[in-house]
């Protein structure tokens, strides 16, 4: 049996190359209708996400041949599929073969291919793409595992590592900054000062964090109130601005203003008024909105785009530092899967088999000899051994002949995991 | 076996559990497990109770609680800090204090260990409800003013980092600003009261033992003025806001005050206070 994963991604391909040959449900379903006919696709998946395409095949092809075959039937698919010249773009696809197509998947699974090392959607969308191939039954014994191990390997390197930790989007790392201020941002109150698709989502995000009010502020008032609507909060005058930071505790700006827009001797004056509680700004705008000396008061936390991304630059180091360790996990799977893939194959198993009944044989021979009170006990125990080897040999004679045979062309590897289940071969983890 | 042999025992017992503490606290900061800490504070839990236990055997062999020299004075400190820790970690859940906490506690611990023994002298005197309700009152307040320092500490690295930009080692492993900030009052606002019933129930027993409830005494004096500074940051707190850096350096001013009333008095000052710190 040969596992083999062809796909490209970020790396390899252009984006406007991977949406053109990217996969929906129902595209999926219709690959799958189609390669299964295939004599040599005994098992399949498609993976596609905005950042890559990929199939996974088992065959039966021989090892050299298989390559080639599978690539070819791969291009001819999409060639026939979708409007662009494939041909050219063979380069772009990488090509893995058994062990180098698995390590590939459980790098994949745990993030560690992605745009964004760790980040945690790919994992669901493997799940996703395999519970599509399951469904369609294009699944068998050997995907099925090597995907179950790669949810595992996923899993574990998730909460073994730190590769999920830190934030590394701009949003994200202001929610982090704002909960290490204030602990929980439950029921906080938000100032969204301006308007912009960052500041947006972070404000979006805040509110998936359960912040308190949100307050919008724009010159134009109708602006402010569409803004506010949309986030189901207060829209407030720009003139009351000052008023209103008395009473927030995080202020998002991003306004087009060529000057700042609050200095630090307003914001001395506000401080007292709100008691000193603790406030942080978030400025996102460019040139900035907010005077940066504000940081330099007691208890105000002012962080301008430039600090958040020297934040998310130190996280994504840190990310980096933690892929070696995954790497490591990674490593370990693979070696574990090597070992399961290797017995799956006749001859371990027949003389796992055999290894099995002999024991069980011999054991009991032991122990009826024991039992018998007889002196010349001794002398009939090669007796015993020989009729107990001819029990064994009689009755792995129809399995042996079964398994060896060629009655199941594609279920091969079916047929070898039922046997090893049904006699408990394998040491169970 | 005697009781002063169980007694030695025992303290090396405990000795022991705060060291082992000590070193699973700081593993946990390291590593950053959760299990870490939960063998942490289960071996201060430990040593907390053999502690506790420590004292109880002590109070029944010399007659009154143990107090009166600074081996036993500096092990009460102890036992009172860790208290304030373990109540505070079971309702605020801070873990990374005990590794703060617990080396305290260990090196306070070593050197009371190391000091000679003491005489024992049963003394009347001191078989007072006042008295022990005032000792036990005192360190507990002392207790949770020492915490009320170790938060700031964490709180103003905590602060740097954040406002530095520099979000270094510690950032990930301290909690957040606001929470050390509640910490930080809720420890004061614990030790306070312990500290006016600590000071009240002394005076009491002055009335009793000497006929004065004030006798101008340096440690009366400078237990007063531990009780303004500690009153006036509660006053800030309330009514102007007082918080964050502000009130972090005044619980680290605070502890500075409250050692000086503690043993400072004792050892440059004298007063009636100064047998109980001799060695």
């Amino acid at each position: 049996m040969q596992i083999i994963l062809i796909g490209l991604n970020h790396k390899s391909a252009p984006i406007h190359i991977r949406e053109t040959l990217a996969f929906s449900k129902e595209d999926t379903r219709q690959a799958m209708n189609e390669l299964m006919q295939m004599p040599f696709f005994l098992e399949m998946c498609i993976f596609s996400t905005c950042n890559r395409v990929e199939i996974l095949v088992v065959s039966d092809l021989s090892a050299e041949t298989v390559r080639q075959q599978v690539m070819d039937k791969w291009i001819e698919y999409l060639s026939n599929h979708r409007e662009i010249d494939i041909t050219d773009l063979r380069p772009m696809f990488y090509i893995h073969q058994n062990l180098n197509a698995v390590r590939h998947l459980f790098r994949v699974a745990s993030g560690l291919d992605s745009m964004i090392i760790g980040e945690p959607q790919i994992l669901g969308q493997i799940k996703e793409s395999y519970r599509l191939a399951v469904r369609r039954k294009s699944t068998g014994v050997l995907i099925n595992r090597l995907l179950h191990r790669t949810f595992s390997v996923a899993k574990r390197v998730r909460s073994e590592t730190g590769i999920g930790d830190h934030a590394v989007s701009i949003s994200y790392a202001a929610i982090e900054l704002g909960r290490k201020i204030f602990g929980s941002l439950h029921n906080k109150s938000v100032l969204l000062i301006g308007a912009g698709e960052m500041a947006e989502l972070a404000v979006d995000h805040l509110i998936r964090h359960h912040a308190g009010t949100i307050y919008v502020v724009n010159r134009t008032f109708e602006r402010g109130l569409q803004l506010a609507k949309r986030f189901k909060g207060t829209a407030i005058r720009f003139d009351e601005l000052l008023d209103q930071i008395v009473h927030v505790d995080i202020v998002i700006s991003s306004t087009g203003a060529s000057a700042c827009i609050l200095t630090k001797t307003q914001m001395k004056k506000v401080m007292k008024r709100r008691k000193h509680r603790p406030i942080f700004f978030i400025d996102i705008a460019v040139p900035r909105d907010i005077d940066p000396d504000i940081n330099q008061l007691e208890n105000a936390y002012l962080y301008d785009i430039d600090d958040l991304q020297d934040v998310i630059d130190i996280n994504v180091n840190e990310r980096k530092k933690e892929a070696l360790r995954a790497e490591r996990i990674i490593d370990e799977a693979v070696v574990r899967f090597e070992e399961w893939l290797k017995n799956l194959d006749v001859v371990p198993t027949i003389k796992a088999l055999r290894h099995k009944l002999d024991q069980i044989t011999r054991f009991e021979i032991q122990k009826t000899c024991q039992s018998i009170q007889n002196e010349n006990i001794e002398q009939l125990y090669p007796a015993f051994e020989k009729m107990g080897n001819a029990i064994v040999n009689k009755f792995l004679h129809d399995p042996i002949r079964f398994l060896k045979g060629e009655g199941f062309h594609k279920d091969r590897s079916a047929c070898l995991d039922l046997t090893r289940k049904l006699f408990c071969l394998d040491i169970l983890d | 076996m005697d009781l002063e042999s169980l007694t030695d025992i025992l303290f090396a017992l405990v000795l022991f559990l705060y060291a082992l503490s000590t070193i699973w606290y700081l593993a946990f900061v390291a590593f950053q497990k959760k299990f870490l800490a939960q063998i942490a504070s289960g071996q201060l839990w430990a040593g907390f109770c053999c502690h506790f236990i420590l004292i109880i055997v002590t109070y029944f062999r010399i007659g009154h609680i143990p107090a009166h020299n600074l081996q036993y004075s500096l092990s009460l400190t102890v036992w009172a800090l860790v208290a304030v820790y373990l109540f505070f970690q079971f309702s605020l859940n801070i873990r990374i204090l005990g590794a703060i906490v617990t080396p305290i506690s260990t090196l306070v611990l070593t050197f009371a260990f190391c000091l000679p023994k003491p005489d024992f002298v049963i003394s009347k005197q001191f078989e007072s409800i006042w008295v022990n309700v005032h000792v036990i009152t005192s360190f507990i307040g002392n207790g949770a003013f020492a915490l009320a320092a170790c938060v700031g500490v964490l709180y103003l690295i905590q602060e740097k980092a954040i406002k530095g930009k520099r979000l270094g080692f510690f950032y990930n492993r301290l909690p957040a600003l606001e929470r050390l900030d509640q910490m930080e009052y809720a420890c004061i606002a614990i030790g306070f009261p312990m500290l006016t019933i600590g000071i009240m129930t002394g005076c009491i027993y002055a009335q009793l033992h000497w006929g004065h409830y004030w006798n101008w005494d340096p440690k009366e004096v400078w237990s007063a003025m531990t009780w303004l500074f500690y009153a006036a940051i509660l006053h800030g707190r309330m009514a102007m806001g007082w918080r964050g850096r502000r009130l972090a350096y005044l619980a680290i001013i605070g502890i500075f005050l409250v050692m000086f009333t503690f043993l400072g008095v004792n050892f440059l000052l004298k007063g009636h206070h100064g047998d109980f710190t001799k060695f």
